[in-house]
């Protein structure tokens, strides 16, 4: 990560929020809807950006693509600064509402396609090719010539994500892209999207409330909260932040009292199974050897700590 | 693909009206996907507006002049000022909904497009129906023009005449509408002064008083889209004693009003982008 590609330091961005006190009388308050935000993402990085609502993810994002004035801080993506170059910029990044189509409602795919040609100014050849491509890979063939309106949600979120990427951006933000999607069509969307990643680099920035979506797709999650960065970094780091455990729910062959062993707590008992919870980043196996050669043991098996959980944890904090 | 040769400021001119016109296409489109629709809503367009005239032609039965004027020279008016606004009208799109474009993340969408904003508003919910106020405009305008001896020069000033007015009036539902980056809702503050600047613009400036006619000349230009041209093709001087150079002004007052609306639109987006209102 020599040059990031996005680039984040002290940002800040307050809103004043005016509200009625009296008949005529208005107070006016200021609210750091973002505050202290730091980061660095790199080209090709799949980033997670989440966040309960309110914390500050859509003003962040709006900051980035150029449609806010930060109040304070540095930011740079693709090496402009996207309030000022933000025409410039848009020509560099793609942008998928999951909630909300970019798509003409009343006009075949095709439509929507050819205007995204002239708009970003694609040559022919390389539009053709981008085309071909993405028609491919997100199966859209059939649907090239059906209204929008007539296309199914997951086809039309395929849709408006291949819109997106016609110009060949090296950066896509995307704003819960698997809302409403039943789940076959997010598998194949989480797929679509590694693969794009992984052939062509793209730098992908996803907002959601699906962690499903970050545990298949993102190697990296900022967590933010009150507008600014509670954790960042690897998934597999997120699960151990915070104190999460593990849990060992054994099958033994008796009904005993709990068992007592060291490094963990029996957290829950019923009949012959229980629940031992240990820190996440404790070995399993010495663990599994204490109660093994203690007890007679009919089966075993280990909980990874639930994702939601941890967050919900680094939240509540 | 941007061709090297051309100089600075043409290209990205020609990138906005060649992004103008591919969005505008896709609305037309867009609504001959209803057919029935689009021809009723045409038709309905047509008789409001065919009526529109009907209203100042019996008026004219009780009475032979309006303010000094003829009837004919009442529509001459009245086409200018029609041709004007419709021209306006049909360039600014949905413009006028500016505020609920803000509140339902249309403008935020906008904004992550290379376009113009000021393009992508007024290109947004284009509808060819709006020609049917020009149509019937310049209807009026062709049998009204017998009243105008004409000559080279007053083709010239009428040509101007019309272009100049949809200028103003493009320029006045932007700015107007620009409000809106502010206030979230005022469509129909916007309304108050094209619509009914143009209702004004329909009778001779003689009717009102001088005051009224000072403002509409210096405050909100709206006498520039068809009174003082329509002075010169009529062959008078400015019965409230203007100099007569002003009957050329229009142009000039186009100019002016853009540059201040276009002002006003900008500081609108710039408040917008340092709110998130």
């Amino acid at each position: 990560m020599s040059d990031p590609l996005i680039e984040v330091r002290d940002l800040g961005r307050d809103f004043t929020v005016r509200k009625r006190v009296g008949t005529f009388r208005r107070s006016s308050r200021v609210v750091h809807a973002v505050r202290d935000l730091s980061l660095q993402i790199g080209a090709g990085e799949m980033v997670g950006y989440i966040g309960p609502n309110g914390a500050g993810k859509s003003t962040t994002i709006k900051m980035l693509t150029g449609i806010l004035v930060p109040s304070r801080g540095h930011l740079r993506v693709a090496d402009l600064e996207p309030s000022r170059k933000r025409r410039e910029l848009a020509r560099r990044i793609g942008v998928v509402f999951g909630q909300r189509t970019s798509l003409w409602w009343d006009l075949p795919l095709r439509d929507s396609f050819e205007l995204l040609q002239r708009i970003y100014e694609i040559p022919t050849d390389r539009y053709r090719h981008n085309l071909a491509a993405y028609v491919d890979l997100l199966d859209l063939g059939t649907l090239l010539d059906t209204p929008v309106r007539q296309l199914s949600l997951g086809q039309r979120m395929r849709g408006d994500i291949a819109a997106a990427l016609l110009h060949d951006p090296g950066i896509l933000y995307l704003d819960e892209p698997t809302i409403g999607l039943d789940v076959v069509s997010k598998g194949r969307l989480r797929e679509f999207l590694r693969a794009l990643n992984a052939e062509r680099g793209t730098t992908l920035l996803l907002t959601t409330h699906d962690l499903q979506d970050i545990e298949a797709l993102c190697d990296r999650v900022i967590v933010i909260d009150h507008g600014t960065a509670v954790f960042d970094g690897p998934l597999t780091r997120l699960r151990t932040t915070g104190g999460a455990t593990r849990t060992l729910v054994v099958d033994l062959v008796d009904e005993v009292p709990p068992i007592a062993v060291d490094g963990a707590e029996v957290v829950k008992v019923e009949g012959p199974r229980q629940w031992l919870a240990f820190p996440a980043d404790a070995s399993a196996a010495a663990l599994v050897a204490q109660v093994a050669a203690a007890y007679d043991v009919a089966d075993l098996s280990i909980h990874e700590p639930d994702i939601e959980d941890v967050i919900w944890d680094l939240y509540s904090r | 693909m941007a061709d090297q040769s051309v100089p600075p400021l043409i290209r990205p001119t020609m990138y906005a009206v060649r992004t103008y016109r591919a969005i505008a296409v896709l609305w037309v489109r867009s609504s001959l996907t209803y057919p029935v629709s689009f021809w009723l809503l045409t038709l309905g367009g047509l008789l409001t507006n065919g009526l529109d005239f009907v209203g100042i032609w019996f008026m004219f039965h009780r009475i032979d002049v309006l303010g000094g004027f003829g009837l004919r020279e009442v529509g001459l008016l009245y086409s200018a000022t029609s041709v004007a606004i419709g021209v306006g009208d049909l360039l600014i799109g949905s413009v006028e909904q500016l505020g609920q474009k803000i509140r339902s993340g249309q403008l935020d969408a906008m904004m992550t497009k290379p376009v113009p904003l000021l393009v992508q508003v007024c290109a947004d919910q284009f509808q060819l129906r709006r020609l049917g106020r020009i149509s019937q405009a310049v209807i009026v305008f062709a049998w009204a023009a017998p009243v105008v001896e004409w000559s080279p020069a007053r083709v010239l000033v009428a040509v101007m005449m019309l272009v100049a007015g949809g200028a103003i009036f493009f320029a006045l539902f932007v700015g107007f509408s620009a409000i809106q980056f502010w206030t979230t809702d005022a469509s129909e503050f916007a309304n108050a002064f094209t619509y009914g600047g143009d209702t004004l613009n329909q009778y001779p400036m003689t009717v009102f008083p001088k005051e009224l006619v000072k403002s509409l000349t210096y405050v909100l230009p709206l006498a520039f889209v068809n009174w003082y041209p329509c002075l010169f093709l009529l062959g008078r001087s400015d019965p409230y004693g203007a100099p007569d150079w002003i009957r050329f002004a229009s142009p000039v007052a186009a100019a002016a009003l853009l540059l201040v609306m276009s002002l006003v639109w900008r500081a609108g987006v710039r408040h917008y982008r340092s709110t998130g209102s």
